[in-house]
């Protein structure tokens, strides 16, 4: 089983340092170097890095790009410069969730876009089922691209200081592409832990040659542990846990990228009509009496009846609060509301709090 | 290296037990606390409970993970250690030194069945 995960152009780096490596997504990735909460907190008060070359990368390039990509994406590209970046999901006809992703505009005959790992083949055929029809050529170049994120208040420093990349010019959910050491590389001012930072994308070797002066400069390496942590703290879903195939955003109550207002995309009829609606159950976020440790699939019950399941759940990190985000039943959704999560033999009272438990410090 | 205290027994679970007459003090060791990581919450019985050898009386909670607490004796608990219900890292810090319950023995001879710190040692340096 093991032999079958894949290997990022930075595993070697990992083991060296003596990471915690765990499968995800078919990769073997690293959890934590050393501790969580010491990576975590380099995130949220000065910087940290992390390889997340398991993401995938698909580009779309034709004259019928801009179409397409219209088509498969639930937020809308239209009038955009090139170099912005939006993020949203694909859906299916019934409005669950292909994946969530971020869209980069190359420009209107190129899009670049950035997927799950664990989703990379099934977004592929997704993507290539409903590219036919389309005058554009849609490209895997998921094995040809490593990534890193650097993140965290001095993310930027850390960019132009020890890697010599200029990106102060860079905006928030923007990018550039750069020609260094003979090839091409994207950065751009984007991240999943509620912080200000950039990830790059180059080849493996430009990848490993980044990562090694990060390293010699004494940035701090981030596994995904304390990736989860930082990206649940600010209310980010994770495809798997609040968002899948099961689950639409509307229901992920991530309605502001679903843009109705857009001619047509793939599963529009089936959100607006649970737009219109309502759902019939939402994510909300959980704050629990106590210090017990909610988790991903635990019972939420009221008066002993199941309402719904945590999501994701921490002691959180940053604030030391129980919270979780949860799936529940209408009209339990509502702030306020008294609930109960069970615990193994336990219950402990929560009540319904908006799903964003720590501000988050982009610099916009 | 992990710390291993030569008069306790050991489950192969990862807990020590220290035994004065009938009472049996019940912690974690210090290779369970190292292979949690930062522990977060320690989810305790409650004095009066009866536990059983071989099952479950509560779990230790690090940032990631929640692992199941296996008694290695059976008796009543007659007491919890209150101060973990605040400060869970006391655990990381010296988990010897922080025990998690006090069982009164329904059955004294059930710690022979236990390791004793040489086997323990055995079993945590594979």
């Amino acid at each position: 089983m093991e032999e079958n995960l894949i290997k990022t152009c930075l595993h070697d780096r990992h083991v060296k340092q003596g990471a915690l490596m765990s499968p995800f997504g078919g990769f073997d990735m690293p959890i934590q170097y050393d501790n969580i909460t010491q990576e975590h907190n380099a995130v949220r008060h000065e910087v940290g890095v992390f390889d997340v070359s398991h993401m995938g990368e698909v580009r779309v390039k034709g004259p019928e790009a801009y179409k397409f990509v219209s088509h498969i994406f639930v937020n809308d590209v239209t009038g955009a410069p090139d170099g912005q970046i939006f993020y949203g999901m694909m859906c299916y006809e019934n409005g669950g969730t292909v994946d969530d992703l971020l869209v980069y505009k190359v420009n209107d005959e190129e899009y670049f876009l950035v997927i799950n790992a664990a989703n990379i083949d099934k977004d592929v055929a997704w993507i290539m089922q409903n590219a036919e029809g389309y005058d554009c050529v849609v490209t895997n170049e998921s094995d040809y691209y490593g990534e890193v994120a650097i993140q965290g208040p001095k993310a930027e420093e850390t960019v132009e200081k020890v890697l010599g990349i200029p990106c102060t010019d860079i905006p928030f959910y923007n990018f550039k592409t750069l020609h260094i050491d003979g090839e091409d590389i994207i950065i751009s001012r984007t991240g999943y832990t509620g912080e200000d930072g950039f990830e790059i994308y180059g080849s493996h070797d430009f990848t490993v040659r980044v990562w090694d002066k990060l390293m010699d400069a004494g940035v701090q390496p981030c596994g995904l542990g304390c990736r989860d942590t930082l990206r649940f703290e600010v209310g980010l879903p994770l495809y798997g846990d609040e968002l899948s195939a099961d689950i639409t955003p509307i229901e992920a109550s991530l309605s502001m990228f679903v843009k109705l207002d857009k001619p047509e995309f793939i599963g529009k009829e089936a959100l607006a009509k649970q737009k219109a609606e309502g759902v019939t159950r939402r994510i909300v976020g959980l704050e629990l009496e106590g210090s017990a440790v909610p988790r991903h699939g635990y019972p939420v019950l009221v008066n002993g009846q199941k309402v719904g399941e945590i999501t994701t759940g921490y002691k959180s990190i940053s604030t030391g609060k129980s919270v979780a985000m949860a799936m529940i039943d209408k009209p339990y959704d509502k702030l306020g509301t008294e609930v109960e999560v069970q615990i193994r033999k336990k219950t402990f009272p929560a009540k319904v709090v908006k799903k964003r438990f720590y501000d988050k410090n982009y610099k916009k | 290296m992990s710390k291993i205290l030569e008069n306790l027994r050991y489950a192969d679970s990862h807990e020590w037990v220290k035994v004065e007459g009938e009472v049996a003090t019940v912690g974690i060791t210090d290779y369970a606390q190292h292979a949690l990581g930062n522990i977060v919450y320690v989810d305790m019985p409650e004095v009066g409970d009866e536990v059983t050898a071989g099952e479950d009386f509560g779990a230790v909670e690090s940032v990631k993970a929640a692992s199941d607490l296996i008694s290695p004796v059976s008796g009543e608990v007659i007491a919890i250690n209150e101060a973990l219900e605040d400060a869970p890292e006391l655990v990381n810090e010296d988990a010897f030194g922080n025990w998690i319950m006090k069982v009164q023995l329904s059955d004294p001879g059930e710690v022979d069945n236990l390791l004793d710190a040489d086997a323990y040692a055995k079993l945590t340096a594979e």
